[in-house]
């Protein structure tokens, strides 16, 4: 399928204070080419939870938007540390997030199953060491 | 009700003048957990919430959430504050409890969210 879109947003380790950046940008973007409210507000909230999660859990990493015709894509790449367990990893209220990122309110454990709820497609792989990929897409139709 | 009008009821004041106060409310709700709020705010809410950086705006923001309400006098801090001006987010401050909020909004007809099934 033809891509309309790509764009790509790196997304530092540890930055609390600008988590949510990329997240908006990309709504604005989604927004400018007429995608509709509801694929829009999905779009959006599992794309800020990926986000969040590059932040809270990964070394650093870079997320990439696609848009086609018939779907939005995202795609979360990071350097590591990866997920030794991507079942628990899954189970909703599981949290390995710091006390910096709790104290803000985040780690309740939902982030993860929050974008599977969200996506029409979700795909996690890990490797230990190496790093994480989430693949998620959404239907525009 | 509009954000102006759920102002006067909980005795707000408003932080960001720059944002709609015309914008219609659909809900209220309270929680202080943005993991929570990320997977069950809606848009038009009005959120109550004790906590005050940056990410709050972030999440109301992608909600398209209609105001975001600071309970017991607590401050924003400014950075918070610019973007919510920037991103045209509603914030008000009240000195009346969480409880308070809900209950002056509860009373004046404001229904809480659709459960998810």
């Amino acid at each position: 399928m033809a891509v309309l879109l790509e764009k790509s947003f790196p997304v530092e380790a540890g930055a609390y204070t600008t988590a949510g950046e990329a997240s908006t940008t990309i709504k604005r973007t989604l927004k400018q080419l007429g995608i509709s409210a509801e694929v829009l507000r999905h779009v959006s909230v599992a794309c800020y939870e990926v986000e969040l999660n590059l932040v809270i859990h990964s070394l650093g990493g870079t997320l990439t938007l696609l848009v086609d015709p018939e779907k939005v894509t995202l795609i979360s790449k990071d350097i590591g540390p990866g997920i030794p367990d991507i079942d628990k990893a899954m189970t909703e209220g599981f949290s390995t997030a710091n006390e910096e990122a709790r104290t803000l309110g985040f780690g309740a454990g939902m982030g993860l199953p929050n974008m599977k709820r969200n996506a029409t497609e979700f795909d996690i792989q890990s490797e230990v060491g190496v790093g994480t990929t989430i693949t998620m897409s959404f239907a525009l139709k | 009700m509009t954000v102006a009008e759920m102002a006067k009821l909980i005795d707000g004041t408003n932080l960001t003048p720059e944002a709609p106060k015309d914008r219609e409310v659909s809900c209220g709700y309270t929680c202080d957990l943005l993991s929570w709020v990320m997977a069950h705010g809606a848009a038009g809410m009005a959120w109550v919430t004790v906590q005050t950086h940056m990410n709050v705006i972030a999440v109301a923001s992608l909600m398209e959430m209609a105001a975001v309400i600071i309970p017991e006098g607590i401050e924003m801090e400014e950075p918070s504050l610019q973007k919510a001006r920037d991103e045209e987010i509603n914030v008000l401050s009240t000195k009346l409890t969480a409880y308070e909020i809900c209950a002056r909004l509860a009373a004046a007809g404001l229904p809480g969210k659709e459960r998810d099934a």
